[in-house]
């Protein structure tokens, strides 16, 4: 047993009401575990308590007795004998007589209610005594928000657990919680008052029972919380939604049919209300509510329903702002709101419920009836009026919902309709045969119908027989139709027509030819004629773009329709007449459909089926076959413009449907060696020059196929690449197996001529680096050394895509610590060894270096042992795509690479290399790099850093380490600062920060900010360096971004304040940037930013700012004027008063 | 002072649906786009919600939804750097009249190049002492006077302090 001094102490504080809360539940904390450890019994506590309990200070009881009740909520678990629950219910039952302990009492009471059965239950006849007191005792509405809630949980608890017991107090309960609720205004409490009131109801089930006396109070009480009227602000009570008590109430009018005959007058008034949500509310509550009451109680208001709807619907269509496009819309483009929607709900349920009587209301209706009378006075859009347009919209939609319910109601509806207004549309069409003229709103009516018919069948999984009324009677006109349609159509594509018009009669049409075949069977040659029609207007009349996209869409469905369901007939017809047409029409000059909506059409329709894929695939790559062997072998500049275009739509569109479909892939590698076999038998002219962009497009197309296949496939595209390289070019026949390169062959006409090999051998050549560049690392490449030799050679000629090959071998080799197979693969270190091992040899007669014992690296090349300024450029190229290779696979080689690029860019870098090497050093050229070659090594810093698209990415395989960026920056940018504090050279220098500029530019954000102070003024370096050239304006807009980046974060904002003055300095000069509007736009947002920092470091620079603001106000693009403003406002509102003028 | 509502029940228009202006001509970079109405119309009205909430919070409007400026009613010639704002006071007593056209001017004149002359107008009819107000509003030495003095600019300035949301 505890010491009884610690309980009374604990209680003491719990009391007490002057302790603050913590302690309050601290004390109950230990009380509980006292009780629940069985240190002290419940018994102990209440003797303990008794003082507590039932002193005459109210204070003091009110407490005492929450205690003991928050003490009994928190062992619920805890099992109790059936004494004590007993006497504890009965001490809890007395005490809601006691309102001034009320809180106690109701929280003690629902505590003992929600117990579980095994650990001891309140016995039914307590239960009813506490219900009997509640009764007595309780006047829900005079107490406080929370203990209305208690009262209202108390009672939910009551009914719910002990249901007989309760029920048996009959009126009395009913005429109490009637009380309790009524005028209830807080929504918590409503949301337990009114799913009260649901359970309440379901205790008497009996018609005839109490309930039936009361049912009018119960409604009266209900009545005036509808509809919800929420004005708590948003924010609040953010539990309790308008919706969710809208629920609550919908839920509670629905619980009993007996208040059917108040409830249904009640919605049907507040239909007329002028607030939209109460409208709303109204069409939900009687979908709801009918749903609940059952049809026979329903049907006597079935008139007041139905006039209803229709009210609500036509009063609350707006006019349509919608533009007709392509893009689908419900009947006339009226916008719907709300209102509708739920309109059309309740129109469903109901003629669902009672279809006879709805079907008779709607049949009979006069505004139905009439909507002939505007029809055949009206015969195309333009000429309805707005009124006309909304109620033939409004009956469209009516007649739409009705026959979609069920198979009579369709059938009665057609037998009704359909064949007057196919009346009406042959009349309007006999009576002009030779104009373009369709009776607009017969056929829109007609169309809803269609669509209902097709939407009942695909709603009942086409359970309904193909032979009632309804399709037979779509059927007898079906075909009719569809070629009255098609020849208007015809002649639509030659006249004037008003859009909509235009949109419903190809709509139409498309309707017709999807309509499940088994219901309605259309004769092929309706079918045919209507796809004939549809694709002469893709291939003639493209003019008029919208009818051309209204087919084009037509036929996309048509096509998906047709591939769907197997129907192998139509599916023929649609291949003949549709893909094989416009497969057709890409290889044939004849039509006049300009090439890009031709491969718009191509790529709608391929879209439409796997089996369409397939044909425009095989198509489109003999077009492009075709007009490449044009463009190659004749050199035909539109060819070539065509090709081009189709490579590109390959690339963009083709590849990816044909990954995203399953085995197509034969169609890449049919694709691939088909392109290999065209070069193999194409013969060039030496002299032959041909487009670049296409070269470009071709080995686009050619990198994307070859790494969308599986490895397998790539193994054999590469082996027949290498076949047509070895045999058909003179490439590697060129002393592959010495290990040096002759620059004498080459040497001296690089300098004349960059490129020194013939169109074939350039092509090949091309097209094999785009397949090595795509393939995965583990793809073995034949003969791997003559291939890195070959590249080598090739790169020093200018040839970039070797140099890409390169790094992309480089970066796929896996090292040796980690290739268990040695035997597989050619490795790295290797392939390093060749790379930087392979000497290329100058004779004599090369001018520069007079000894025939020279053996150069691609490294000396770079670091000017000759004198070819176009050679190092070339060999600086190479050297920087193998560094990237190394750098992304994450190789150490990569730093001994970039230190060559570094000492290029250092002044006398060549002689101190050289140094090393004794006997080459007085030979050299004592003059320094040219200057284009330590712009290009400089350069090649930006090459490392950026995303390459071409080659080196993930697309292409790529092993790609994590986080490359930020380990070469962490290395390269030490170095970089320290060269810059000892280069003495104003030209080096600068080139150093080009450099930096280019890594600082590239690199994560986050790496910059960490050395944000160290390197700011070498960010300003850079922008004024790129600031020169207009060629730079991407990459000064790059580097910008990283200003203001640094500028939003607070570590770099401490280090512009430092280098406030000449940061201002730079965006000054950056706001008047000619060459590109984003520049002088961010530019003057980094000035917003820095007017930010704190006054005392910017306000001397005010005037500056502001000066030079007075420029851009007045700049030529709008959207700098804008933010000019906005920084005039922002640094004239430093000062204490406004603005100078 | 209690200052009564001049106009206690203004009328209050939908806002007209703006007119978007396409992509910017990302294609030239060099193309001049002129200052136009509606780029005169948006600076005006940004900032400017606050001259009707300044004096009276109970009327939340800003001045396009009651109609004081409208886009017709904005005059520009990039070319001759001249532009005229005509505005409508909401009644033809409206003591504001004067404050709204200053604080159009001044709004103006801080957005706009230095080059511009900027003329603002009562619109004709629309004021019971129109003359006198667009005196007022467009004499420089007066405009000049009215911004020299301390309160009168505190309020110019409050009325055009950004309204956030």
């Amino acid at each position: 047993m505890a010491e009884p001094s610690e309980l009374t102490q604990h209680i003491e504080s719990y009391v007490d009401t002057s302790r603050s809360q913590t302690q309050q539940a601290a004390s109950l904390d230990s009380i509980t575990s006292l009780v629940k450890n069985d240190l002290i019994t419940i018994e102990t506590l209440v003797k303990e308590m008794e003082m507590y309990l039932t002193t005459t200070d109210n204070v003091i009881r009110a407490r005492g007795t929450v205690l003991l009740a928050e003490v009994l909520g928190n062992l619920v678990l805890k099992p109790l004998d059936k004494v004590t629950i007993h006497s504890l219910i009965g001490f809890f039952t007395d005490r809601l007589a006691d309102w001034r302990a009320l809180r106690g009492a109701l929280v003690g009471c629902l505590a003992l209610l929600r117990r579980k059965s095994d650990a001891g239950i309140v016995s039914a006849t307590d239960a009813k005594a506490v219900a009997e007191s509640y009764l007595k005792n309780l006047e829900v509405q005079s107490l406080g928000q929370h203990d209305r809630k208690l009262c209202f949980q108390l009672l939910e608890c009551l009914i719910e657990r002990y249901p007989n017991e309760v029920a048996s107090l009959d009126e009395l309960l009913l005429y109490g919680i009637c009380e309790a609720v009524d005028g209830e205004k807080d929504p918590y409490c409503l949301m337990l008052a009114f799913h009260v009131i649901q359970v309440l109801v379901q205790l008497f089930p009996d018609p005839s029972g109490p309930l039936a006396n009361f049912s009018g109070e119960l409604f009266e009480t209900l009545e005036s919380y509808f509809p919800i009227h929420f004005t708590h602000p948003e924010g609040e009570d953010s539990d309790v939604k308008r919706d969710d008590l809208s629920r609550a109430l919908m839920i509670a009018f629905s619980s009993t049919p007996l208040l059917e005959p108040s409830v249904i007058p009640l919605l049907l008034e507040k239909l007329s209300s002028s607030l939209p949500s109460a409208k709303v509310d109204s069409l939900k509550y009687l979908s709801y509510c009918s749903l609940k009451y059952g049809a026979d109680r329903m049907a006597k208001h079935a008139k007041a329903i139905w006039s209803s709807i229709k009210t609500a619907i036509s009063t609350s269509l707006k006019e349509p702002t919608k533009s007709i496009t392509s893009e689908s819309m419900d009947g006339l483009g009226f916008l719907e709101n709300e209102i509708t929607a739920e309109a059309l709900v309740l129109l469903e349920i109901v003629v669902l419920q009672n279809n006879d009587l709805y079907l008779s209301l709607i049949l009979d209706d006069e505004d139905i009836r009439t909507i002939f009378n505007i029809i055949t006075s009206y015969v195309s859009y333009k000429d309805f009026s707005l009124q006309g347009k909304q109620r033939l919209h409004v009956v469209g939609r009516i007649l739409y919902i009705t026959s979609r319910t069920s198979v009579v109601s369709c059938n009665r509806m057609l037998e009704t309709f359909f064949s007057r207004l196919v009346d009406v549309l042959k009349l309007s069409m006999r009576n002009s045969s030779r104009e373009c003229v369709i009776n607009f709103g017969a056929l829109y009516l007609c169309m809803e119908l269609f669509t209902a018919a097709r939407d009942l069948i695909i709603g009942s999984n086409s359970s309904i027989s193909a032979d009632e009324a309804c399709f037979c009677i779509l059927q007898s006109s079906s075909d009719s139709l569809i070629n009255a349609l098609c020849s208007k159509l015809a002649i639509t594509a030659k006249e004037v027509a008003h859009d909509v018009d235009v949109y419903f009669r190809v709509k139409s049409l498309q309707i017709l030819a999807i309509f499940p075949e088994d219901h309605l069977p259309i004769s092929k040659s309706a079918f045919e004629n209507c796809l004939t029609i549809l694709m002469s207007i893709i291939l003639v009349d493209f003019n008029k773009t919208l009818l051309w996209k209204l087919a084009l869409k037509a036929l996309y469905h048509i096509g998906s329709f047709v591939s769907k369901c197997h129907e192998s007939d139509k599916a023929l017809s649609y291949t003949s007449i549709v893909v094989e047409k416009i497969v057709s029409s890409l290889l044939d000059d004849n039509f006049t459909l300009p090439l890009p909506l031709k491969l718009e059409a191509v790529s709608a329709i391929g879209a439409s089926g796997m089996n369409h894929v397939l044909k425009i695939v095989q198509g489109l790559q003999g077009a492009i076959f075709a007009s490449i062997s044009d463009s190659f072998v004749h050199g035909s500049i539109r060819s070539a413009e065509m090709a081009i275009q189709l490579l590109q739509f390959y690339s963009e569109k083709v590849i990816p449907w044909i990954k995203e479909t399953d085995g197509l892939e034969e169609v890449l590698l049919h694709f691939a060696v088909n392109i290999w076999g065209h070069v193999e038998s194409w013969i060039f002219h030496d002299d032959q020059v041909y487009e670049k962009g296409l070269l470009d497009a071709t080995m686009m197309a050619m990198k994307l196929t070859v790494a969308s296949c599986s490895g397998e496939i790539q193994n054999a595209i590469i082996q027949k690449a290498y076949t047509v390289l070895s045999s058909n070019t003179s490439l590697l026949l060129k002393e592959s197996s010495l290990t040096s390169i002759p620059i004498r062959l080459e040497g001296l006409q690089l300098t004349e001529r960059a490129n020194s090999f013939s169109g074939k051998d350039e092509l090949v050549l091309s097209l094999f680096a785009s397949v090595i560049i795509a393939v995965q690392p583990k793809i073995e490449i034949p003969n791997v050394k003559e291939i890195l030799r070959l590249f080598l050679t090739t790169l020093l000629k200018g040839h970039v895509p070797s140099a890409q090959a390169l790094g992309s071998m480089i970066n796929k080799f896996g090292t040796k610590s980690n290739r268990a197979d040695i035997s597989y693969g050619f490795m790295l270190e290797e392939a390093i060894d060749i790379i930087f091992e392979t000497k290329s040899w100058n004779s004599q007669d090369n001018g520069v270096l007079s000894s025939d014992d020279n053996e150069m690296g691609l490294t000396d090349l770079c670091l000017g042992f000759v004198d070819d300024r176009q050679l190092q450029i070339n060999s600086i190229v190479g050297l920087a795509w193998v560094a990237k290779g190394l750098l992304l696979c994450g190789h150490e080689k990569v730093k001994d690479v970039i230190m060559i690029l570094l000492e290029c860019l250092l002044p006398g870098g060549s002689i101190r290399a050289s140094k090393s090497k004794p006997g080459l050093s007085e030979r050299i050229s004592e003059k320094d790099l040219h200057p284009s070659v330590k712009k290009s090594a400089a350069d090649a810093f930006h090459l490392l850093m950026s995303d390459s698209e071409v080659c080196l990415n993930r697309k292409f395989h790529a092993i790609i380490r994590p986080l490359y960026k930020q380990r070469l920056f962490s290395v390269v940018m030490p170095i970089l600062q320290s060269s810059i504090r000892n280069s003495n050279s104003s030209f080096s220098r600068s080139l150093l920060y080009r450099a930096s500029a280019h890594i600082i530019s590239d690199a994560p954000l986050i790496a910059v900010l960490s050395e944000a102070k160290k390197l700011i003024s070498i960010l300003l370096e850079g922008l004024s360096i790129f600031n020169e050239d207009p060629l730079d304006k991407e990459k000064l807009y790059n580097l910008l971004l990283v200003l203001s980046g640094i500028l939003t974060e607070k570590n770099g904002q401490e280090a512009v304040i430092e280098n406030a003055h000449s940061v201002i300095n730079c965006l000054t000069g950056l706001m008047v940037y000619r060459h590109m509007m984003l520049v002088r736009e961010t530019a003057i947002q980094c000035l917003v930013a820095m007017s930010e920092l704190p006054h005392a470091r910017i306000y001397p620079m005010r005037t500056q700012v502001l000066r030079a603001i007075l420029k851009a106000v007045d700049d030529p693009k709008r959207a700098v004027r804008q933010e000019a403003v906005r920084c005039r406002k922002a640094w004239a509102s430093l000062a204490s008063r406004g603005l100078h003028f | 002072m209690v200052l009564g509502l001049i106009n206690a029940n203004p009328v209050i228009y939908e806002k007209k649906e703006r007119r978007v202006r396409g992509a910017p001509s990302d294609a030239d970079e060099y193309a001049v786009e002129p200052i136009d109405e509606q780029e005169i119309f948006d600076i005006l009205l940004n900032d400017t919600q606050k001259i009707c909430i300044f004096k009276y919070p109970e009327h939340p409007y800003s001045l396009e939804e009651l109609k004081v400026i409208t886009e017709d009613a904005i005059e520009v010639n990039d070319h001759r750097s001249y532009v005229r704002v005509t505005f409508t006071p909401t009644v033809e007593h409206c003591s504001m009249a004067t404050i709204i056209g200053l604080c159009l001017r001044v709004k103006l004149i801080r957005s706009l190049p230095s080059r511009y002359k900027v003329d603002i107008r009562v619109a004709p009819g629309s004021h019971a002492t129109e003359a006198a107000v667009n005196k007022q509003l467009n004499d420089k030495e007066r405009v000049a006077a009215a911004l020299e003095n301390p309160s009168l600019l505190d309020m110019v300035d409050e009325c055009l302090a950004p309204t956030y949301g």
